[in-house]
């Protein structure tokens, strides 16, 4: 069943980012820091975007196909 | 800075977007015109995860800017939502393809309303809960382009002056045309499938200019006005109200929650919006490019956000807050520096982010004022009822425009009324959660079996209730249009009933608060009165259909239909809404595909009614197509019992086709071990026959020569007595040879047939060779052929026949006399002991068996052939029978040579003999 292993997967994702992106884990960058001249919280959440973007982009295109359709 | 050198003259204004439309009507035209020509240009993933950037609006253009000065990183929410979504797009958002595309869902009221047993009450209600929510969306759409245009020509800072009379207003014009245009783009002809190639391109070119010219203004800013983002930053911290603006909490109480609830709000809007699911699901070319739009789209999001936050804090730190309207920072930054063209290209950008979605809004929204509002009461009314003739195509395109100028100009009212008062994203954010409300009703829907007519009527009823009284009233009363008494006092002065303290919750600000109490009591509503009743057979069918979609392809889908019904009935059904031409020609590829050849002979059974019905709803929508149809044939009503056992016979059809192909598959298996077992049995004839026929020709040419010889000394009284002596030689020898032959084939087949006698005992494989070699060793010094022994001192005995392994021996030592040269021959037997056993070897310095011929000595009749050392001797019998001794024992016979090394064959034996094999 590898389309029920990308689904997981997708799902697995979805959790993470909804963690990551809310309460209380946001709050970990909530500090009025600057990294390399710009803005922590900005940053961070720019960041952890791209990063999803990413895993997200492996998940559908690297991922085991489906035959057919 | 003076004034006058920072804005541009309105007619170069109104000409560059007049050239800028025309740009995009070519770009459409195009794409229509490849279309029609079969090379379509938008199936392609990378046109379609642009197409989906229509959620890119004048909101993010503009408005995302303004959000950012006033509340910093506030503004992301609304993209991060649709990241979320994106994730989880290829399990959702792929199954609503799947759905619309099986059953021609056009818009998102047809999917519901063909969800819940194909309702017109439901549809109805949808169109008008969407109508109403995005109505305001529109107008800040409007809005956008006309601040705008303020912008960019007025003095910089100026307020642009209100026009007194109505018909001088630019924005009346501005909703005019992008009607006009829309028309144009999207209601120029019938499609059943409601699919616009030639829009989609060009929202696709729309969301790459507005991309560009955001990211342009973004560079401008960061590196042009300030030294990169750090020197922006680093001024932004000198200033502690900016500085404010890059941290989370802008003290407002509960701002995770509310973060939550617009990143829950704008990952529902990315998929209800009438929009997106036009471009989403609508417009979807194929379903795999689903796989790639789902990560470039988020992508563009985050690319288009990149530089908010710095054109927010430069703006403000260049002209100091609250001098500005901070959303039209994108063009005052430009104008303001004198770069008129830079200037130019944003506002074109920000009239690409309103006209993308201003059209494609209009497009999906008027397929559902036509279909699901406006053809179910037209179709109730004589003139165009079920029982009235005459082509209605005509008539559907004129709704549909009409549909669009209506919308447009509703939301230009609105922006009239109450735009003034809000930002742009407050508006934005009201449709928003009016979209929010479909999320129960049709997730429900796609997952839940159990969701029912009367369940999604109340949820969506319940829910767009407490959306307009929490959200669009206040909304209404703060524009100053309604008396806000209520807001402040409670309906009827009960203040339990504040619109933004429902109940008296307070401190959640007012979307959040509208967002939890409308779907909470939506979702409870939908869920409640689901359970309250069994859910009816249409809606039973229809569930079935939805939740299983992925299961259910090909011929085992079920079809709940049944009826009678006459082909030329349905025919001139179909021929009212999409023209007989295409009717007609529906059909005979339908035929086709049915495998009748002709349309009259086509049978109207329940398969065709559900294609006729599938092909209507494409063009009116489900819930009308269900009342034509009803209208045209004679339904029997179907209850709970028909559909399940409908479904029972489809499920017993996939059954019974998956047991035929088990049954095929076994049989074609069945059939090719037959097949295989049928060549062994030939081939094993074959090789009985060439066993006959070789025996029988080894047989005749001895007994020809014995009865040529006899023959002669019959006929030849005189014949000499040496001459006479010599015959009977002769005779006498061919006579052995074929009594030896005989004995050979006799001892063969049975060996072969197991009947041979054997008599085990211990042997003394030294003693044997020994004896062998002196019988043989006459015969070989006769031929000058030298033979040299090599046996150890003493091998431990082994069991076995010893006259048997003698046969071999005297085999192997006659082979290699036969083949070693007369004269110098030279042949070497040599013994082994081994762990388990002896090993035998026979050596000469004959010409060696070429390896192609190595395995073929073994077989019966067979000598090496075209090989001038050819004895005639040999019966052909002596290595095959040899090999059959050998392996009786347990052991094997090989051979092993190169030509021109002269030949070794050898074999094993075991100390304890295998059980024979019988």
């Amino acid at each position: 069943m590898s389309e029920g292993l990308v689904n997981q997967r997708l799902m697995a994702l979805f959790a993470a980012a909804l963690a990551l992106l809310n309460f209380p884990l946001l709050a970990l960058w909530d500090h009025d820091a600057r990294i390399a001249g710009l803005p922590l919280f900005p940053l961070a959440l720019f960041l952890l975007w791209a990063l999803l973007i990413a895993v997200l982009a492996w998940v559908v295109e690297r991922g085991p196909r489906t035959g057919g359709g | 800075m003076s004034a006058s050198g920072s804005m541009l003259p309105a007619p170069l204004v109104i000409g560059v977007s007049f050239a800028y439309l025309l740009l995009l009507f070519a770009v459409a035209y195009w794409g229509d015109r490849r279309a029609r020509q079969g090379r379509s240009v938008i199936g392609n993933a990378w046109v379609y995860a642009l197409s989906m950037a229509v959620y890119c609006t004048a909101w993010t253009y503009f408005g995302s800017v303004g959000r950012a000065a006033s509340s910093g990183v506030w503004f992301l929410p609304i993209y991060l939502g649709p990241m979320l979504a994106m994730i989880l797009a290829w399990l959702v958002v792929r199954k609503m393809i799947r759905i619309a595309r099986a059953y021609r869902i056009t818009s998102i009221a047809d999917f519901i309303a063909s969800r819940y047993g194909k309702s017109p009450a439901l549809a109805g209600l949808v169109t008008l809960i969407t109508i109403v929510g995005i109505v305001p969306y529109i107008a800040l759409q409007l809005k956008g382009i006309a601040s705008a245009y303020a912008v960019m020509t007025s003095p910089l800072g100026a307020v642009a002056a209100q026009p007194s009379q109505w018909w001088a207003d630019s924005t009346l014009y501005v909703a005019l045309a992008l009607a006009g245009f829309t028309m144009v783009f999207g209601a120029r002809h019938l499609d059943s499938t409601e699919r616009h190639e030639g829009m989609v391109a060009a929202i696709a070119f729309e969301s790459i200019v507005k991309l560009m010219a955001f990211l342009a203004v973004g560079v401008f800013v960061t590196y042009g006005l300030f030294n990169g983002l750090g020197d922006l930053f680093a001024r932004a911290d000198a200033n502690p109200d900016i500085r404010r603006l890059l941290q989370f909490g802008q003290g407002q109480p509960f701002a995770y929650a509310q973060w939550l609830g617009l990143t829950l709000l704008a990952m529902l809007s990315v998929i209800f919006l009438p929009r997106q699911f036009q471009v989403m699901v609508v417009e979807n070319v194929h379903e795999s490019h689903l796989r790639r739009a789902v990560w470039v789209f988020p992508l563009y999001l985050l690319l288009i956000n990149l530089f908010v936050l710095p054109i927010a804090i430069g703006g403000l730190l260049h002209f100091g807050p609250g001098q500005m309207n901070p959303e039209m920072f994108v063009l005052s930054l430009p104008l303001d520096q004198g770069l008129g063209a830079l200037a130019l290209l944003a506002f074109v950008g920000g009239l690409s982010a309103a006209t993308g979605m201003v059209i494609a809004e209009a497009i999906a929204v008027s397929t559902m004022v036509c279909n699901d509002l406006v053809m179910p009461l037209l179709l109730r009314t004589r003139r165009f009822g079920a029982r009235a003739a005459g082509d209605l195509t005509g008539l559907l395109l004129l709704i549909r425009r009409l549909a669009i100028l209506a919308i447009l100009l509703l939301g230009y009212l609105y922006f009239h009324l109450a735009g003034e008062a809000y930002a742009l994203v407050s508006i934005g954010l009201i449709s928003f959660a009016a979209v929010a409300q479909f999320a129960p009703a049709l997730l429900g829907g796609m997952y839940w079996k159990g969701g029912t007519r009367r369940g999604a009527l109340a949820g969506l009823g319940l829910g767009f209730a407490f959306w307009a009284y929490t959200l669009m009233l206040p909304s209404l009363a703060k524009s100053g249009w309604l008396a806000d008494a209520f807001l402040q006092q409670g309906l009827f002065g009960m203040a339990w009933l504040r619109p933004e303290a429902f109940l008296g919750l307070q401190g959640l600000d007012n979307l959040t608060h509208s967002l939890f109490w409308s779907l909470l009591v939506n979702t409870a509503a939908y869920v409640g009165v689901s359970l309250w009743r069994v859910p009816s057979a249409a809606e039973t069918s229809q569930a079935l259909l939805f939740v299983d979609v992925f299961r259910r392809t090909g011929d085992a889908h079920p079809v709940f239909w049944q009826g009678r019904a006459q082909v030329p009935a349905l025919q001139d059904l179909v021929a009212r809404f999409l023209g007989g031409d295409r009717a007609a020609r529906l059909f005979d590829t339908y035929a086709r595909e049915q495998g009748v050849g002709a349309v009259d002979r086509l049978v109207a059974d329940a398969r065709l009614v559900q294609f006729v019905e599938t092909q209507l709803a494409g063009a009116i929508g489900s819930a009308s197509a269900r009342v034509m149809v009803a209208s045209a044939v004679e339904e029997e009503s179907l209850d709970l019992d028909d559909v399940m056992r409908i479904l029972d016979e489809a499920s017993q059809l996939r059954a019974y086709s998956q047991a035929l192909e088990e049954k095929s598959q076994s049989l074609e298996r069945a059939t090719a071990e037959l097949r295989q077992a049928n060549e062994q049995l030939k081939s094993l004839d074959r090789l009985k026959d060439d066993f006959m026929s070789s025996v029988t020709h080894e047989l005749r040419t001895p007994l020809t020569s014995i009865r040529a010889l006899s023959e002669m000394m019959r006929d030849d009284d005189s014949m000499e007595t040496a001459q006479r002596q010599q015959f009977l030689d002769i005779i006498v020898t061919e006579a052995e040879r074929l009594s030896r032959l005989v004995n050979q084939v006799l001892d063969m087949a049975k060996i072969e047939a197991g009947h041979a006698d054997w008599h085990n005992s211990m042997v003394d494989m030294r003693e044997l060779l020994e004896q062998a070699a002196g019988s043989m060793g006459e015969l070989m010094r006769e031929r000058g052929i030298a033979l040299t022994l090599d046996l150890p001192e003493r091998v431990a005995p082994l069991q076995a026949d010893p006259d048997r392994i003698t046969q071999v021996v005297l085999n192997l030592l006659s082979n290699a006399a036969k083949y070693a040269p007369h004269g110098d021959g030279r042949v070497h037997l040599c013994l082994r002991e081994t762990a388990d056993g002896v090993t035998v070897q026979v050596q000469d310095n004959g010409p060696g068996i070429p390896p192609e011929q190595q395995e073929r000595v073994f077989e019966k009749f067979r000598q090496v052939s075209g090989d001038e050392h050819y004895r005639p001797g040999g019966t052909g019998l002596g290595l095959p029978i040899s090999r059959q001794i050998v392996e009786h024992f347990g052991g094997r016979l090989w051979l092993r040579s190169e030509p021109g090394q002269g030949a070794c064959f050898g074999f094993t034996l075991p100390r304890t003999p295998a059980p024979p094999a019988t």
